[in-house]
């Protein structure tokens, strides 16, 4: 494989954003993205979105959204693997890349969330369960992490509230990031009298469904200018793996095995060790799936993730900072597009962009996106190139 | 519409039919035609007995479309005795406290309610607690 760098960034404003459309949104990211690489033109675009088809009425977009960037004539198409889509079609682009096949790509995640009722929402993410037989019989997503947290709970016996670990830093991030959905600091007693969405899930248990648009500008380094306008981040290690798409068909359902073992290639191929890695923007899309992923990639023995929320070693200065950027708790959740903004987060880590956010020193960061309750698990060794 | 998709299911959904490797005999429910335990072939039908115990359950609040009439309601994991787990609703509670471990058999009932104008009502299992 080329080496692959990153050239540039886009993100755009996580929320509830009911006067931009999802090709606008898509465009944005992709302009900003686009500026931020030096006017870069890419070859190929891998558009990253979760449930267009349903939300949106939109498939086929690859394809709108290249050509509302004036982009025709190049390769489009999209990627779906749930939470996992922003993660997957980054590698498909490092793929095309790093094959040589494609010189400059652009992968661009946008998801919009707001435009349905609740109802509608959930009908639509209960699609990304197996369909014949958890969403017919009323799981949902959430409803999958409330199993799991509940049977953990079972299992390991944490006190109370041990899981409020998470959304407190994720709201602590999140609070100096412009881009974040929720920009405020909470208190645990938020946490601990939060209502109940699916029990033992609260409220600040669930990252909230958003809508927004991130997009990364893949490239190989000697096509760029000597004097580029900002520091380069190597893609160093790329994994996607699956496990059973249903959860009922695992002989443990607390284990994240897709989890563990695209995290552990993702390192290998980088040669770094899970020790070596300056900041982890895991996929706390419920605050159990970031102790399990915890658990899973080796940080924690099983039973033990929500230990390490703990005096500070997850915080921005701790020993494993997560969430540097409100994590998807505060951030927001857009689909498709999270995998990408974690990509954008950790790429202004290691340009060492990320003011009131940024970890210092950090040099190597690990992404992971989830899909379902670790049903994919795509993960990425990003390194700032000194 | 999906009728094909919920007819083709009637065996799963009305008779928890699922199937049994013949190399190691593990029993598999959802039918999966390759056996999890060992990877051969597995797809000599299998009825399973219908009784479990609850392995998690949670409550569903904001329920999605097609479910709104029946929340909140209880979905859980059921362990079979057979071994699988499986997904589905508990029902016929009345007021008694779900615990993790509680037996429980399956029952057929409705689903989830038509979401369009035809009116296709889906019926399948759901668990309830053991009748003494």
């Amino acid at each position: 494989m080329h080496e692959v760098v990153i050239a540039g960034i886009g993100q755009t404003a996580v929320g509830e954003k009911w006067d931009i459309s999802l090709r606008e949104m898509a465009f944005y990211a992709l302009e900003i993205g686009i500026n931020d690489a030096g006017g870069l033109r890419p070859q190929a675009l891998y558009l990253a979105n979760m449930l267009g088809p349903a939300l949106a009425h939109q498939s086929h977009m690859g394809t709108l959204v290249a050509d509302f960037a004036g982009l025709q004539g190049i390769e489009a198409f999209s990627v779906e693997a749930a939470g996992a889509t922003g993660g997957v079609a980054l590698r498909q682009a490092y793929l095309a890349v790093g094959s040589g096949a494609v010189d400059t790509a652009i992968v661009v995640g946008v998801e919009k969330m707001s435009d349905q009722t609740v109802s509608n929402v959930g009908a639509a993410e209960a699609t990304l369960t197996d369909s014949d037989y958890e969403a017919e019989q009323g799981l949902t997503p959430t409803g999958q992490a409330a199993l799991l947290m509940r049977r953990y709970i079972y299992e390991y016996d944490p006190p109370e509230y041990a899981f409020g670990g998470f959304p407190v830093l994720a709201h602590k991030n999140g609070a100096a990031n412009k881009f974040a959905m929720f920009q405020k600091a909470i208190r645990p007693e938020l946490y601990q009298r939060a209502g109940m969405v699916s029990e033992p899930l609260n409220m600040f248990d669930v990252a909230p469904a958003a809508d927004g648009a991130a997009a990364v500008i893949l490239t190989r380094p000697e096509l760029l200018p000597k004097q580029f306008a900002h520091p380069l981040v190597r893609i160093s290690g790329s994994s996607v793996v699956v496990d059973t798409l249903a959860l009922h068909d695992r002989p443990d359902p607390l284990v994240f095995n897709a989890a563990r073992l695209s995290a552990a290639r993702a390192l290998e191929m980088a040669g770094k060790t899970k020790h070596q890695i300056d900041l982890f923007e895991l996929f706390d899309a419920y605050s159990i799936y970031a102790a399990l992923t915890l658990e899973a990639v080796g940080y924690a023995q099983p039973g033990t993730g929500w230990q390490l929320t703990e005096d500070g070693r997850l915080e921005l200065d701790g020993e494993l900072p997560i969430m540097t950027f409100g994590g998807l708790k505060a951030r927001g959740n857009p689909g498709g597009a999270t995998g990408l903004y974690q990509a954008v987060e950790a790429v202004l880590q290691l340009r060492g962009d990320a003011g009131g956010n940024q970890v210092k020193n950090a040099q190597t960061a690990l992404i992971q996106a989830l899909g379902g309750p670790a049903s994919t698990a795509a993960s990425h060794v990003l390194e700032s190139i000194s | 519409m999906d009728i094909p998709r919920h007819w083709r299911l009637r065996k799963q959904r009305y008779g928890l039919v699922g199937e049994v490797c013949e190399s190691c005999n593990a029993k598999v429910f959802p039918p999966r035609d390759i056996c999890p335990e060992c990877g051969k072939e597995a797809k000599t039908l299998y009825t399973f007995s219908g009784h479990g115990e609850v392995y998690s359950y949670t409550t569903v609040f904001d329920a999605p479309a097609g479910f709104d009439e029946t929340a909140p309601y209880t979905v859980a994991m059921i362990k079979l005795d057979e071994g699988p787990l499986v997904t589905a609703q508990l029902t016929d509670l009345e007021n008694r406290k779900v615990e993790i471990g509680m037996p429980v058999e399956m029952v057929t009932r409705k689903l989830r309610n038509a979401t369009d104008e035809r009116g296709l009502l889906v019926y399948g299992y759901k668990f309830r607690p053991v009748m003494n």
